[in-house]
C-alpha cells in the first residue's frame, strides 16, 4: 500500500494527459456505447416551445459563439435549425461574435439542404454586428435599421423572409445559442424583459448555472446546458449527431476526473515513516 | 474643458439611454435610437484602434528583440496576411471556397477549439494535484462535484437512478439560491456604478485615468 501511495505521489502528469486523451478519443472513433441519452425536463421544455409554434411564423436565431465552443454550441445550433425547418418556421439568423457567421451559415445551409429550404425565402443570415447589447436594444426599435443588409450584402428590403419584419413584435420566438458575453443573459435583459418575446437558450455547460434563475422565473422557457443538453435535444428531434456521440466520451472523462480526485487525496494522506511512534 | 466635456457627454447620453429604456415616447425614442447607432459605430472603430495599438506594441518589441519576439512577429505577420487576404476578396471574403474561409477553417477554427479542448487535460491534472479534501466545506464541494459530474452524463443513471435527480436538485435549489443572490448583488452594484457615471462621480473614463 505504501509503495502504491508513493508511486501515486510521484505520478507523472503526462500519464494523466494520456489517459484522458484516450478516454475521449476512443469512444468518439470507435462508436463505443455506454448508456442511452435520456432527455430531461429543460431540453423537453426547449423542444416543446418550438413544437407549439405555428407553421410560417418567424424565429430569431442568435448564434453567439465562435469555434472555441464549437463542441457544445454547434450541435445544438444545428439541431434547432433542423427542428425549425422541419416545422416550416422561418429563420432570421444574427451573430454578435465576430467568429460566428461562418458557423451559422454552415448550420443554416446544412439544415436548409436537408429540408429543401431556400435562402432568402425560408431563412436568412443577417451576420455579425459589433456593439454587443446595444445591437440587441437597437433591434428592439428596428431590425432592418440595425441590419440594413444580410451577410451577403443583399439589402433586407429585397429579402422575402424579411418582408413585414420591423421589430420583435413580428418575432414568435427568440432562440439564443450562446457561449457567454454577449449572449443569453443580455438577450433576456434587453429583449425579453422589455418586449416579452418568448425565449429559449442553448449555452455552454460552464455558463449554464447562471441561467437557472431566468429559467425558474419563466424568462427562459427552455435551456440546453452544454453537450449533455445538446445530446438530449438531438434525441428529441430524432437526429442523433455530434453531441450524442460525444456523451460516451464525456461520461468516461467525468468518471476519470472523479477518480483523480479520490486518488489525489489518497496520495496526499500523511506519510508514515518506518519506526515512527503511533 | 478637457475634463468637463466628456462628463457632460456621459451624463447626457446616460440620462437619455436610461429614460429611453422606460419611456417609449417617439421624441425620446428617436434620440435614444440615434445614440445607440452612434455607439454601434464607435464600437466598430474601437476594433481599428485596438488593432493599431496591438501593432504599435508588438512592432516595438520586435524591433528591440525583446523576450519571445519571434511569437510577436508571428502575430503581426498573421494579422497582416489575414487582413490582406480578406481585403483582396471583398465583401464575399467568408463565402465557401475563398482563401479567407480556408484560413478560418484551417487555422482559426482549429486553434480556437484546441485552446478550449486543453481544459480537459488541465482539469484532470488539477483534480489529481490540487483538489484536497481537508475541511468540511471541501468535503461538501467534493460530494457536490461527484453528484453533478456523474448525474449530468448518461452513465449517471446506470450507476444509480437517483443520481440525475440529485444533480437536478443541487442545480435547481442550492445552486439557484446562491446564483440568485450573486445576480442581485451584482445588479445593485451595476446600478450604483451607473448612477455614479451619470452623476459624474465615477470618472475612470476621463483623461486623468484612475478616477477622481
Amino acid at each position: 500500500m505504501s509503495f502504491s501511495l508513493s508511486a501515486l505521489r510521484h505520478l507523472d502528469r503526462r500519464w494523466i494527459f494520456l489517459a484522458i486523451g484516450l478516454l475521449v478519443v476512443v469512444p468518439l472513433l470507435t462508436g463505443f456505447h455506454i448508456a442511452p441519452v435520456l432527455p430531461g425536463a429543460r431540453a423537453r421544455g426547449f423542444y416543446d416551445v418550438i413544437q407549439k409554434l405555428p407553421a410560417g411564423s418567424t424565429v430569431l436565431l442568435a448564434g453567439d459563439y465562435d469555434p472555441g465552443t464549437i463542441a457544445e454550441n454547434y450541435p445544438m445550433h444545428l439541431a434547432v435549425a433542423r427542428q425549425l425547418m422541419a416545422r416550416n418556421i422561418k429563420i432570421i439568423g444574427v451573430e454578435l461574435y465576430p467568429g460566428g457567421p461562418p458557423l451559422a451559415d454552415r448550420v443554416l445551409h446544412i439544415a436548409g439542404e436537408e429540408y429543401k429550404k431556400r435562402e432568402s425565402y425560408d431563412y436568412v443570415n443577417l451576420g455579425y454586428k459589433s456593439g454587443n447589447e446595444v445591437v440587441m436594444s437597437q433591434m428592439g426599435s428596428s431590425i432592418p435599421r440595425t441590419f440594413p443588409a444580410d451577410r451577403r450584402g443583399i439589402p433586407v428590403g429585397r429579402i422575402p423572409v424579411m418582408k413585414g419584419i420591423e421589430n420583435f413584435g413580428q418575432i414568435a420566438l427568440l432562440v439564443s445559442i450562446s457561449a457567454g458575453f454577449p449572449g443569453t443573459k443580455e438577450w433576456v435583459q434587453q429583449i425579453v424583459s422589455r418586449y416579452h418575446v418568448p425565449m429559449v437558450a442553448g449555452v455552454t455547460a460552464v455558463s449554464a448555472p447562471e441561467y437557472y434563475p431566468y429559467l425558474q422565473a419563466g424568462q427562459l422557457q427552455g435551456l440546453l446546458g452544454g453537450m449533455a443538453g445538446a445530446a438530449e435535444y438531438e434525441v428529441l428531434v430524432k437526429a442523433p449527431g455530434l453531441a450524442t456521440r460525444g456523451m460516451d466520451a464525456q461520461s468516461l472523462a467525468h468518471i476519470f476526473i472523479a477518480l483523480m480526485i479520490i486518488l489525489g487525496n489518497l496520495a496526499a494522506l500523511p506519510q508514515r515513516t518506518p519506526g515512527a511512534k503511533k | 474643458m478637457k475634463r468637463e466635456i466628456p462628463l457632460i457627454i456621459s451624463m447626457a447620453s446616460g440620462i437619455f439611454v436610461l429614460v429611453g429604456f422606460f419611456v417609449p415616447h417617439p421624441a425620446i425614442r428617436a434620440i435614444y435610437d440615434d445614440i445607440q447607432q452612434w455607439v454601434i459605430i464607435v464600437v466598430a472603430f474601437t476594433y481599428v484602434l485596438g488593432m493599431a495599438n496591438l501593432m504599435r506594441i508588438n512592432v516595438e518589441q520586435i524591433q528591440r528583440r525583446s523576450k519571445d519576439w519571434v511569437y510577436k512577429l508571428a502575430l503581426v505577420v498573421s494579422l497582416l496576411a489575414t487582413m490582406a487576404v480578406g481585403f483582396s476578396e471583398g465583401t464575399h471574403y467568408l463565402d465557401d471556397g475563398t482563401k479567407f474561409s480556408w484560413i478560418y477553417n484551417t487555422f482559426y477554427s482549429a486553434m480556437s477549439a484546441t485552446m478550449f479542448s486543453l481544459l480537459a487535460f488541465f482539469i484532470a491534472s488539477a483534480a489529481f494535484r490540487a483538489f484536497r479534501v481537508r475541511t468540511v466545506e471541501a468535503l461538501l464541494l467534493a460530494l457536490a462535484a461527484f453528484i453533478l459530474m456523474l448525474g449530468r452524463v448518461p452513465i449517471g443513471s446506470v450507476i444509480h437512478p437517483y443520481l440525475p435527480v440529485a444533480a437536478d436538485w443541487l442545480m435547481e435549489i442550492p445552486q439557484n439560491a446562491a446564483k440568485r443572490g450573486i445576480l442581485m448583488g451584482a445588479a445593485l452594484g451595476v446600478m450604483a456604478t451607473g448612477f455614479r457615471v451619470i452623476l459624474g462621480i465615477e470618472r475612470t473614463y476621463g483623461s486623468e485615468g484612475g478616477g477622481g
